[in-house]
């Protein structure tokens, strides 16, 4: 990545990131980003950047998000201290609690503020792509707030593994559209929506569910997503004490770690750790830990960093979270890995469920399986780094990952008592 | 003559002879890429300028169709690099100019500048790269201007007048004009003020212009040939191709 952003452009991008003047007005984030859509969305995504300039930073769209996120969303989310892992870990680690959200995710963010941006955009109906079902849960629930019908579109392997979700966004009055084609995971899905999207442009909002995609959206779901971060810094001064020596966060496509770490990005001092799927191994399709192994590409509307062969196709991933299960990754992290602010590292299938397993015995909190690699690799980092202080985003629930999760066997192999 | 200036030509050959240019598209190696020259030849042979569409393992702007063959020939080892060498091998035989179709992707993975002067050796005279806005093409164009290959620019029944002539002004070979609002072979056929729309593009572009998406029969091409200098026909053609049927019968029959 070193070889597209030389090391003064490197300290001249990083003050940006962090004065907060990125993305562009092309959209980029240093070399990152940009918009590469078919001339058939560029109307719509026009439309979609003028609406955002009317209403994003109102007084009036942000009182009527603020109000859904306390009513409804029910923020702000706690932020918890894990006395027991601190002891197991030799740390001082505290969890901001996005599983505590509306759904269960901090998904809910994104989805109820782009929700109502499309209803003042006047779209007819909303659309979405979801990977492990927690962004479909969320634009369903969304759009029944906002009273806008809503399809999800889902690539078929992840309505298999992620049943229970399913059935929640038809419960939410969604309707949920199998993918057939491609990978049938999230970058099918996402290819779908996109493919609707062109037939009725002013009509249709797509709500995507990650800070991914071409400009204007990474932007706006980092915008929407940033209240994490913002809560968790101002909770850790007055709780914790203090700012936390590093924080952690898992990345899929990568919204809920620029919604924890944008707000701290000028707080030079915390370690920023971003954590992908390591999936089995480091082989071909064996994960999906794009900033750590992948190269510079164009992938569903921005240049990034991809999981792609020698001829630009992009490869298939293999992760057990379904949710990390990306070749892609955010422009904005690709950005932040290329100036050194965020390092991005990976934690393995097997380390995400003895994450998960730990978490769960030691604090009583059930962790979605995406959110268990952040635990797995604070962890590691917390006995090379001893007593220091500690955040973790914890983005989810893991309710939606029992039919994963019971292929395991518990690791302590207790039995039912009768 | 530059390579884009070929394309151009071609088309307007076909409207001095009184027909609608024929633009047909396979996508390359599809469905065996061991007959992919032959393929090429016949399709070559029937049509005014041949669109050669590069497998990409996310076809964001295709149809079902159109991804199902993409699939199929990335399967069967297709690349765009395989693609220049078997036109090397069949160098001097064909004489109708090619444009390619790829997606970005694979074009930033080869290089611009080796695309450009791969693509003058092989008798590639023009790209169509569906997921390249006007904003975003500056690099490319650049690239292939310095060996006189064409970027063609599309346009859609929502482009606003002013874009359209930005658009127009920049393309080169020919301007292509996306009939229909969705992804290509579409069941939705051709919409009704068609006319109106394709005789606006025409009357803006000083380029030939052809449409593209939803065409799959004489009579359509007939239909847009009233207003346009050229018919794309894909999807159609490559469900022939699909079905194992002979691909110069179907463009014969197109005429």
């Amino acid at each position: 990545m070193s070889t597209l952003v030389d090391a003064d452009e490197a300290k001249i991008l990083l003050e940006a990131s962090i004065a907060g003047t990125l993305p562009d007005e092309r959209g980029r984030f240093g070399p990152f980003g940009g918009r590469y859509i078919p001339e058939t969305l560029v109307p719509a995504f026009e439309r979609l950047e003028q609406g955002i300039a009317d209403h994003l930073h109102t007084e009036s769209f942000q009182s009527e998000f603020r109000s859904e996120l306390k009513n409804w969303v029910g923020r702000p989310t706690a932020l918890t201290h894990a006395p027991r892992l601190s002891e197991a870990w030799g740390a001082d680690v505290w969890l901001k609690r996005e599983d505590l959200a509306h759904t269960g995710a901090h998904k809910i963010n994104n989805a109820i503020g782009q929700a109502l941006l499309a209803k003042r955009l006047g779209a007819k109906r909303i659309i979405a792509e979801t990977g492990a079902g927690q962004h479909g849960v969320a634009s369903a629930a969304a759009c029944a707030r906002v009273g806008l019908p809503c399809r999800v579109y889902m690539g078929a392997v992840d309505i298999e593994r992620q049943a229970p979700n399913v059935d929640r966004m038809l419960r939410l009055g969604a309707e949920v559209f199998p993918v057939e084609s491609g990978d049938k995971t999230l970058r099918a899905a996402i290819d779908e929506a996109l493919r609707e999207w062109v037939t009725d442009p002013a009509g249709i909002y797509y709500l995507i569910g990650s800070a991914v995609g071409a400009h204007p959206y990474p932007y706006l779901v980092r915008e929407l997503q940033a209240v994490i971060g913002q809560e968790a810094r101002e909770q850790m001064i007055r709780q914790a004490g203090g700012l936390p020596d590093a924080a952690f966060a898992c990345v899929g496509g990568g919204s809920n770690a620029i919604g924890l770490f944008y707000p701290l990005l000028g707080d030079r001092e915390i370690e920023l750790i971003g954590v992908e799927a390591g999936g089995t191994g480091d082989g071909l399709g064996q994960n999906a830990a794009t900033l750590a192994t992948g190269t510079p590409g164009v992938l569903q509307g921005s240049y990034s960093v991809i999981l792609q062969d020698e001829n630009g196709n992009v490869r298939e991933t293999h992760s057990i979270s379904a949710g990390l299960d990306y070749s892609g990754v955010g422009p904005e992290h690709a950005l932040l890995q290329a100036v050194g602010r965020v390092s991005y590292v990976s934690a393995s299938d097997a380390e995400a469920l003895a994450a998960l397993e730990e978490l769960c015995e030691m604090e009583g909190i059930l962790t979605a399986l995406e959110t268990a690699h952040a635990y797995a690799a604070a962890s590691k980092w917390a006995r090379k780094n001893p007593g220091k202080r500690i955040l973790i985003g914890n983005s989810g629930r893991g309710d939606k990952d029992m039919p994963t999760l019971t292929r395991y066997p518990v690791r302590t192999s207790r039995n039912v008592t009768a | 003559m530059l390579p884009h200036e070929k394309i151009s030509a071609a088309l307007a050959t076909a409207k001095e002879n009184g027909r609608t240019g024929l633009v047909p598209f396979i996508t390359a190696g599809y469905p065996d890429p061991a007959k992919f020259i032959a393929t090429l030849k016949a399709v070559a042979e029937h049509g005014d300028v041949v669109e050669l569409g590069v497998p990409f393992s996310d076809p964001m702007a295709d149809g079902m169709t159109i991804q199902r063959s993409s699939f199929a020939a990335i399967e069967n080892g297709v690349t765009l690099r395989w693609i220049f060498e078997e036109l090397d091998k069949a160098s001097g035989e064909i004489d109708t100019p090619l444009v390619m179709m790829s997606y970005l992707n694979p074009l930033l993975a080869f290089g611009y500048e080796s695309l450009a002067k791969r693509a003058r050796e092989t008798g590639v005279c023009g790209f169509i790269v569906p997921d390249l806005p006007l904003e975003e093409s500056d690099e490319i164009r650049a690239a292939l201007d310095a060996e006189g290959i064409g970027l063609i620019q599309l346009v859609t029944p929502a482009t606003p007048d002013k874009r359209l002539r930005v658009l127009a002004d920049t393309s080169r070979g020919f301007l292509y004009a996306v009939t229909i609002t969705g992804t290509t072979g579409g069941d939705v056929g051709l919409p009704a003020d068609l006319a109106g729309y394709l005789d606006r593009v025409a009357a803006i572009s000083n380029l030939p212009v052809c449409a593209g998406f939803g065409i799959r029969t004489a009579e359509d091409v007939r239909n847009v040939g009233r207003h346009v200098a050229g018919a794309i026909v894909g999807s159609a053609l490559v469900e022939v191709l699909e079905r194992g049927e002979d691909p110069a019968k179907f463009l014969k029959d197109l005429r």
